[in-house]
């Protein structure tokens, strides 16, 4: 194998900048908030929730991208190597605005399991992005479901203060089924785990 | 060629077909401190109460992270074209803005969504939350998508942002700038930041620019005015290149 190139002879990467309040006229042709398709394997899910800002004050302007494996644990991408199946025309992307609420919806189906790098399976999950004005970069994490008994050995979420793991955590709605609910709040008391990779 | 149904043929492919299994656990360089800005970064107002107060927690990239949303053309919605998107031309000084889209090792990021958003020549954004009091241009949408080619390559037509004041700080003015918005290869990889115009007197003054603590990054969000693209009679050619992270040559296991 090639040895590494030292830090001196590689490209410097392009900074990240807000996306500021106006993304909606960039994104909004590829907004995505039904990731279903006809045929698709699996169970499918609501995933329902607000973003709430250090004051716990709805973030209007935000813009959530979620990326998914489908029902077989499987991510339509070639890097994937695991063998498994693959649903055709599940892109696993979607891409929501929130409303004046600061809320968002997505429907998709769960994901199911995919191998960590151990290779040992992870819990399933759905990863997140959010952007909005005031965040020069990115806020990273991911959404795990609260009735499923694999998140005990998911190695991700052990690497996170049981404290705060339940931030993570999506939950059934008990008058909507189907429907999980996670909030992402954005900073003090109940603050959700961000992630750096 | 040896022959393929020889034995040591098999064991090479054996091989390779080992080594492409450990690719994907390649995962990507994490960026050098001071290339992306702070998510708290107090000159910028906004990020006060949107900044997380709690350190981001590290993990490892996994199969989640290494791969990401594909996008082929039949998912492309509008054009490259933000010049033709009325029934008129739009008013300002016409652009063409071409670069290429590569990882840290210099390898072009082929047939990668780029999305662009931008202001009018007066400032003024197609969009109800802005209230500048500066006129919307009816030829002017000023949105992009499309996918880089082979070699990495992408080409818009358009004009030239303007500047438009903002209620950061008082007289607070953004430089013209437009929004690029690109995913390469990776979950890891998703990028959204802005282009700035060389000479632009400005950017010492925008706390959303200077939020990058690290100079040289600074000024790769600068393009370049380019005599090669420059289309006489009709535009100015500005090249404007975007680096992604490469990846890694060794797998990730158990590395945080």
């Amino acid at each position: 194998m090639r040895k590494a190139p030292a830090a001196a002879e590689l490209l410097g990467i392009a900074a990240s900048q807000t996306v500021g309040p106006f993304f909606q006229i960039g994104f909004e042709d590829l907004y995505q908030t039904d990731l279903t398709v006809p045929g698709l394997a699996g169970t499918v899910i609501t995933i329902s929730g607000k973003i709430l800002d250090a004051d716990q004050l709805p973030v209007p302007d935000a813009l959530v991208e979620i990326w998914q494996a489908n029902s077989f644990g499987k991510y339509a991408h070639p890097d994937d190597y695991q063998d498994k199946p693959l649903d055709p025309e599940f892109t696993g992307f979607g891409r929501c605005p929130t409303n004046a609420e600061g809320a968002f919806q997505f429907r998709t189906v769960k994901p199911g399991a995919v191998a960590s790098s151990s290779g040992a399976p992870q819990a399933p999950h759905i990863n997140v992005s959010i952007f909005m004005r005031g965040l020069l970069d990115r806020l990273v994490t991911r959404i795990y479901f609260s009735d499923d008994e694999r998140n005990s050995a998911d190695e991700v979420l052990n690497l996170v203060d049981p404290a705060r793991r339940s931030t993570l955590l999506a939950r059934p709605d008990a008058l909507y089924p189907g429907t999980y609910r996670w909030d992402a709040i954005l900073q003090g008391a109940q603050e959700t785990v961000f992630f750096d990779f | 060629m040896p022959n393929p149904q020889s034995p040591v043929a098999s064991d090479q492919s054996r091989l390779v077909a080992a080594s492409l299994r450990r690719v994907p656990l390649c995962g990507y360089r994490k960026p050098a401190p001071g290339i992306h800005p702070p998510h708290l970064h107090p000159d910028y107002l906004a990020s006060l109460k949107r900044a997380p107060a709690q350190p981001l927690v590290p993990i490892p990239q996994t199969l989640s992270e290494i791969t990401g949303p594909c996008f082929q053309p039949h998912h492309l919605r509008i054009g490259a074209d933000l010049t033709g998107q009325g029934k008129g031309a739009p008013l300002g000084q016409k652009m063409l803005l071409t670069g290429r889209v590569l990882d840290e090792d210099g390898k072009p990021v082929r047939h990668t969504l780029v999305e662009i958003w931008q202001a009018n020549a007066a400032g003024r954004y197609r969009h109800l939350v802005d209230q500048h009091a500066a006129p919307i241009d009816p030829n002017f949408v000023g949105k992009g998508q499309l996918l880089t080619d082979d070699e990495g390559r992408y080409q818009f037509k358009t004009i030239k942002p303007g500047a438009y004041p903002w209620r950061n700080h008082p007289n607070a003015w953004r430089p013209p700038h437009i929004h690029f918005s690109l995913f390469g290869p990776a979950f890891s990889t998703r990028l959204v930041t802005q282009m700035y115009f060389p000479g632009d007197p400005l950017l010492p003054f925008d706390p959303i620019f200077n939020g990058i603590r690290d100079e040289a990054a600074r000024q790769r969000l600068i393009a370049q005015f380019d005599w090669q693209t420059t289309v006489p009679e009709e535009a100015l050619g500005f090249r404007f290149d975007i680096v992604l992270r490469g990846r890694l040559e060794t797998p990730m296991e158990n590395r945080p």
